[in-house]
């Protein structure tokens, strides 16, 4: 939801034992003073209330409702079992759509990634090559604009690239003319079966590369410069260095990147929303997302779109756990930090 | 003869270190050459794109028809009033304005209230609430998002501003409570301690003593928030149908759906600049925190 990335961040922080280790131990509540029961009503009860009605409560009746066949406004439904995840394996629409899913679940994370880490790398070993880790001049201009289009609203990058990728009035067309390519005079982008969904990937890493580079930096320059030192007093070059030293010591920042960055695919909307709202041509760019909104409030099918819903999360978890699954076979530690 | 053998690898040796050096030298300047190309090549994808939108605003529909490259005969503010007044950006920036306001400075409360007794109380159910905030965090919001719709419709609350900011506060909250709890964790004992002893209840020690104290932390998530909120578009596309109450990445996205060809080239480049203005004003000023908060969150 709102800035995940953040939040995914301070989470081993967060989560400790009962009390930290060299400070005293938690306070106990104090009696019951009108103080001591007030303070705990408010300050625990409100946020809490709002948060179990608002997005646990949900959360759980999106589940039961997934096991009906509940079909708009009306108060009566049956309890199906699961007669809607029967249906949703056999729905062309639905599966089409987990495919696309798919596919933007590959390949934005693994493009976004590479990118981000070549620019991580350029920014953070382009630099002297001797002494610590400093960077190349000008890499707090670099940072600052990377970060641009990670803040400004999907929805607004999604349509100033349909603006820009306008087929007789845009950007992109209107340079490749200019080079003498008169066969995008008005060739529609996101109007072709072939270029609908890379062009989609492409602007959505746009809008995510910069935090990810961000990151990758941060990480870079959390390993210690003695290291570094060492393998350059050893004969490594620049390249080398990175892909033999760097690459290994950053892998589970790589991997965090890489979860989110999958959730985040398995879930897209406002862009493909904002680049193509009918699914793009032969509905090549529709989402599961997507079709779980048409099939709600356009559909009125509640309980079908509910089971979608449920679909999503399983997905969605089945990814994490693999990413999990295969960096640890493959060697890396399942916790982060570099002990 | 041995002299000989040793003096000859050491003068080599010195040579080659020589060459290793000037190598260096040449390597340096090649990897930031290398480096400041690409890099300027990806600032001017990021810019480029933007800047075009820019002039774009200011110039008329059948200007943008003609050519993409023309700059604007007039800068004139036209497209600007057409999209305030005609296509309601203006309604859907106060809307937004009210809505994430409310909604900042209520999470921004709770959330802080919620950590602190998280991070610094002993109770039955602390871990308990700790693991249900974390399952907030994971599931898609896509999963709560039709029964959330008759939530809000049997509370009354849907399609109305008081509705959308509930929400976007119980969303935002998970967020906020993990970020604030690892800082409340990290304040010292001491002065909470204090301030007991000088007999301040526990309003006051949170009011007066915690809250000022954590105010760093209060700052770098209260701009993720605002970022996060302003972007917002499922929650109210979802739940807030009616076009009185559009926030603007609604009314961004109407634009695309409903119009069709029909719509006012020069007004959407100009809706679009308005949305982005004001999260990069807000994230050139704050830049530092931001950056920061990144860079804190990887190392530990």
């Amino acid at each position: 939801m709102t800035a995940i990335p953040g939040a995914g961040q301070v989470l081993p922080t967060g989560e400790g034992a009962p009390a930290g280790p060299g400070r005293g131990p938690r306070r106990r509540l104090g009696g019951w003073s009108f103080d001591t029961v007030s303070f705990f009503v408010v300050f625990l009860g409100l946020p809490l209330a709002l948060f179990l009605v608002f997005v646990i409560w949900p959360f759980v009746q999106a589940v039961f409702y997934a096991l009906t066949n509940w079909s708009g406004f009306s108060a009566e439904f049956d309890v199906v079992g699961l007669a809607n995840f029967t249906a949703l394996v056999q729905d062309p629409r639905f599966l089409n759509a987990v495919g696309n899913s798919v596919m933007f679940g590959l390949f934005i994370p693994l493009i976004t990634i590479a990118i981000a880490l070549t620019f991580a790398i350029l920014i953070t070993v382009g630099g002297s090559g001797k002494g610590q880790v400093r960077g190349v001049r000008g890499a707090g201009f670099y940072r600052v604009v990377s970060l641009f289009p990670y803040v400004i609203p999907a929805i607004a990058v999604g349509i100033m690239w349909r603006l820009i990728l306008d087929p007789s009035n845009g950007l992109v067309n209107g340079i490749l003319t200019g080079l003498g390519l008169d066969r995008f005079q008005s060739f529609a982008w996101l109007g072709n079966v072939g270029t609908a969904m890379p062009v989609t990937m492409f602007v959505v890493v746009w809008g995510f590369v910069g935090f990810y580079m961000l990151l990758f930096i941060a990480a870079i320059k959390g390993v210690p410069s003695e290291i570094y030192e060492a393998s350059r007093i050893d004969g490594a070059g620049r390249w080398r260095t990175s892909w033999s030293i760097t690459l290994p010591l950053i892998r589970d920042n790589v991997q965090t990147a890489y979860i989110y960055l999958g959730i985040i695919a398995l879930d897209l909307f406002v862009y493909v929303q904002a680049l193509n709202p009918q699914g793009g041509p032969d509905n090549s760019t529709l989402v599961m997302s997507q079709q779980l909104f048409r099939t709600a409030f356009t559909e009125g099918k509640f309980g079908y779109a509910s089971a979608m819903g449920v679909a999503m999360a399983i997905v969605t978890l089945v990814f994490a756990a693999l990413v999990f699954t295969v960096n640890r076979l493959a060697g890396g530690r399942s916790e982060r930090g570099r002990g | 003869m041995t002299a000989h053998a040793q003096a000859m690898p050491r003068a080599s040796r010195a040579a080659s270190r020589d060459r290793t050096a000037r190598a260096a030298g040449r390597g340096d300047r090649l990897a930031a050459g290398v480096s400041h190309t690409v890099l300027v090549i990806w600032c001017i994808l990021v810019i480029g794109p933007m800047i075009w939108v820019l002039i774009g605003s200011f110039k008329t529909s059948s200007e943008i028809f003609a050519s993409p490259f023309s700059l604007p005969e007039h800068w004139s503010f036209t497209n600007y009033v057409n999209a305030w007044v005609d296509a309601q950006i203006g309604q859907a920036f106060l809307n937004t304005i009210i809505v994430v306001g409310s909604a900042l400075v209520l999470v921004m409360l709770l959330g802080a209230m919620c950590a602190y007794v998280l991070a610094r109380f002993e109770f039955p159910g602390r871990r308990a609430i700790y693991y249900l905030m974390l399952a907030g965090l994971t599931f898609p919001v896509f999963l709560a998002i039709v029964p959330l719709f008759f939530v809000l419709q049997n509370a009354g609350l849907l399609g109305t501003l008081p509705g959308l900011i509930v929400v976007y506060v119980a969303f935002a909250l998970p967020f906020t409570v993990f970020f604030l709890y690892a800082f409340f964790q990290g304040l010292p004992d001491d002065i909470a301690e204090a301030a007991a002893i000088d007999g301040a209840g526990n309003w006051r020690t949170f009011f007066q003593v915690m809250m000022p104290m954590a105010r760093p932390g209060l700052a770098s998530v209260a701009i993720f928030n605002f970022l996060g909120l302003w972007n917002q578009f499922i929650l109210p596309i979802a739940l807030n149908p009616d076009q009185q109450n559009y926030v603007l990445s609604q009314r961004l996205a109407a634009f695309v759906s409903s119009a069709g060809y029909a719509v006012d080239f020069g007004a959407m480049f100009a809706a679009v600049v308005v949305t982005i203005v004001p999260v990069l004003i807000a994230y050139v000023i704050f830049q530092r925190q931001l950056q920061g908060s990144v860079t804190a969150g990887t190392m530990k």
